[in-house]
């Protein structure tokens, strides 16, 4: 969409932008909170030892750490009872293929408990909040809205269909929800579990490299590299250096194949996305097999590089750049979470860091909830109902030739769309997906992508039950939507990440 | 509100995964009763939890692995459904498990959950399904609505 817009040169009218903007912001933050409660947490937290807790101790700790109402030792009961009755009847679910009792595990039985009771939590907030899509015309998390050139929902002070006084009324409501359950649920158990895992503060990051779009245009039309245009600053931090913000050039980004199920004339070289091409060409062996040579090609994903450098993206990257840039929220809840845990902002190179950026980022979106809403309100009073640039709809308005790129930042990193329009229609159209940057195979001079750079080196208490690994790999928020999962016969996860260093 | 939700879930890249999503398209072109919700569940897992608030009645349709020819179905119900996450014989083994595992956290289980699963003949990527499958979508639809007549 926004790469459409780029190539017609499409401004997007203030509401849609600014509905833009929230759908996203929303959208950030009940991914980033599913994400720690449903996927992360229970790297961390032991849901059998949670049923040793005794809850008088649980309402004390959630006292001494937050002031959200729900801790009293009845509700910490109640929450044991119902879990213990989902261990006796075996129905584990998505527990069932954690690795109980594991050595790793060194939270007490109280903290593990509040974590359960917050997992729950989460999953009846993440219901509520998401909400507000649906009242911006949005279905999560495919978001039907949006239009080339605008939204499809229509703004209208008098209309029962539109965004109106009532709806803006309903979304302040949510908002305050998300806030108070980012600050008073999610910081307070980031706060509490990362104390008994701070050897994750010193492995776990790899490349030193992050790469951030930015996102979240403040004006209309912005200029990406003009500090206060996006809310999330564009630009690079190279070789962990975080005395400054290296800007971002475009035209660095290409993508190589040499180690992809893919085929180019010249596969030492990279291509830019402008120019690149996705032929398909499986060299592997017939599955189900046990082995890929990684020395051939072994992988569907190609592998961006930024000026021939791997690049790490996503929370941690957008909260380093926009820290660095001087972004006065992230410094202030960085700062705030780094104080917390008396630790120097170099930790955040790091599995923990990643972890930590993550919740940071929620803190500084859900500030913005309401002040964005409530700018959307005064700009429909002011009678603007502008929803859609109409100018450039019809294919008869269109150059002969175009090139696009749409850049944004979704929650798991950088996302960029690159579109050739030719005659009206579709000449090339390539996509480079967070997952994509961080999950890559190596490129033509073998140098690997963040994942596999972020566990050289990490030592394993038990190679049957990795669970260091998938912290580690779990902390980067994998794609789950659209990812191939590789499983075993009776379901469970392969763990067995081969990295050649080992 | 609606009391029954009917849920197509899987992937329409991949061939017969995404025959739960085929059967849906089919009913939602029909005329339903206000208290029936067909959705396109798609690969979302938790974020289909919404949907599930007030429901009484969830039916999903979805590609199974049972080991039985390509375009077998069957009905799985009460005691059967949680027998057949725990095997994780479907191909979406985080997402409907996951999403019926936490509404049954959440207090928001379905009183009544049927699963129609078919056997798929291939998930490679394509946009249609395999023939013994493609055949079966006009009985899936028969079978979802005689199943609301129940």
């Amino acid at each position: 969409m926004r790469a459409v817009e780029d190539a017609l040169g499409i401004t997007v009218p203030t509401n849609a932008r600014l509905i833009r903007n929230i759908i996203e912001t929303i959208q950030y933050i009940q991914d980033h909170v599913v994400h720690f409660y449903a996927l992360h947490a229970l790297d961390w937290v032991d849901i059998t030892s949670a049923l040793k807790a005794d809850p008088e101790a649980t309402s004390a700790l959630a006292q001494s750490i937050s002031d959200w109402p729900k801790s009293s030792a009845d509700y910490f009961a109640g929450i044991q009872a119902k879990l213990q009755g989902f261990v006796a009847s075996g129905q584990l679910g998505p527990f069932a293929n954690a690795y109980w009792g594991h050595p790793a595990y060194k939270l007490p039985p109280e903290a593990n408990l509040m974590a359960a009771a917050h997992y729950i939590e989460a999953l009846h907030w993440q219901r509520q909040v998401i909400r507000a899509h649906a009242i911006l015309g949005a279905k999560n998390p495919h978001l039907q809205t949006y239009l080339v050139g605008g939204m499809s929902i229509p703004v209208d002070p008098n209309s029962q269909a539109a965004i109106n006084a009532d709806k803006i009324a309903q979304l302040l409501d949510l908002f305050a929800q998300a806030k108070e359950f980012v600050e008073k649920v999610y910081l307070p158990d980031v706060l509490a579990v990362a104390p008994f895992y701070l050897e994750y503060a010193a492995v776990g990051e790899g490349l030193g490299n992050f790469l951030s779009y930015g996102d979240l245009p403040l004006v209309n039309k912005p200029d990406p590299n003009k500090p206060g245009d996006l809310f999330f600053p564009r630009g690079l931090i190279l070789g962990r250096d975080l005395s400054q913000v290296v800007p971002l050039d475009p035209a660095k980004i290409t993508e190589y194949v040499t180690h992809s199920w893919f085929t180019y004339a010249d596969e030492t070289q990279g291509l830019h996305p402008s120019q690149g091409q996705t032929e398909p060409k499986y060299t592997g062996p017939k599955p189900p097999f046990e082995f890929l040579n990684t020395e051939e090609k072994y992988s569907w994903l190609k592998a961006p590089r930024y000026d021939d450098q791997a690049m790490e993206v996503g929370p941690l990257a957008r909260m380093l750049v926009a820290y660095v840039a001087g972004h006065e929220r992230v410094k202030y809840w960085v700062d705030a979470v780094l104080n917390a845990l008396n630790a120097t902002p170099q930790v955040l190179f790091s599995t923990l860091g990643r972890t930590a950026a993550r919740c940071v980022e929620s803190l500084v979106l859900a500030e913005q909830l309401e002040p964005w809403t409530r700018e959307l309100a005064a700009n429909i009073a002011t009678g603007d109902l502008a929803i859609h640039e109409n100018d450039h709809w019809h294919p008869s308005t269109w150059p002969a030739e175009a090139m696009g790129w749409g850049w944004s930042e979704a929650p798991r990193g950088a996302l960029g769309h690159w579109i050739h329009i030719k005659d009206g229609k579709i000449a090339n159209y390539q996509a480079i997906v967070p997952s994509t940057w961080n999950g890559s195979p190596r490129d033509a001079k073998g140098q690997p992508s963040a994942y596999e750079a972020a566990l050289v080196g990490m030592e394993i208490a038990d190679p049957n039950q990795p669970l260091e690994i998938l912290r580690t790999i779990h902390s980067f928020d994998p794609c789950m939507a659209c990812a191939v999962h590789v499983l075993d016969p009776n379901g469970n996860e392969i763990t067995t990440v081969t990295v050649a260093e080992f | 509100m609606p009391e029954t939700l009917i849920l197509g879930v899987g992937n329409i890249l991949l061939s017969d995964d995404g025959v739960g999503v085929r059967v849906v398209q089919k009913l939602q072109a029909l005329d339903l009763p206000q208290t029936v919700q067909v959705e396109d569940g798609g690969t979302c897992g938790l974020d289909l939890m919404q949907y599930l608030e007030g429901v009484s009645r969830l039916i999903v349709i979805d590609a199974a692995d049972f080991k039985l020819p390509p375009g077998t179905i069957r009905r799985l119900e009460g005691a059967d459904v949680p027998a057949f996450l725990a095997q994780k014989i479907s191909p979406h083994e985080i997402n409907l498990p996951e999403l019926l595992f936490s509404a049954k956290l959440t207090g928001i289980y379905p009183q009544q959950v049927i699963i129609f699963g078919v056997q798929p003949g291939s998930l490679d990527t394509s946009l249609e399904l395999t023939p013994p499958v493609a055949a079966q979508v006009d009985r899936l639809v028969d079978l979802v609505l005689q199943e609301m007549q129940r």
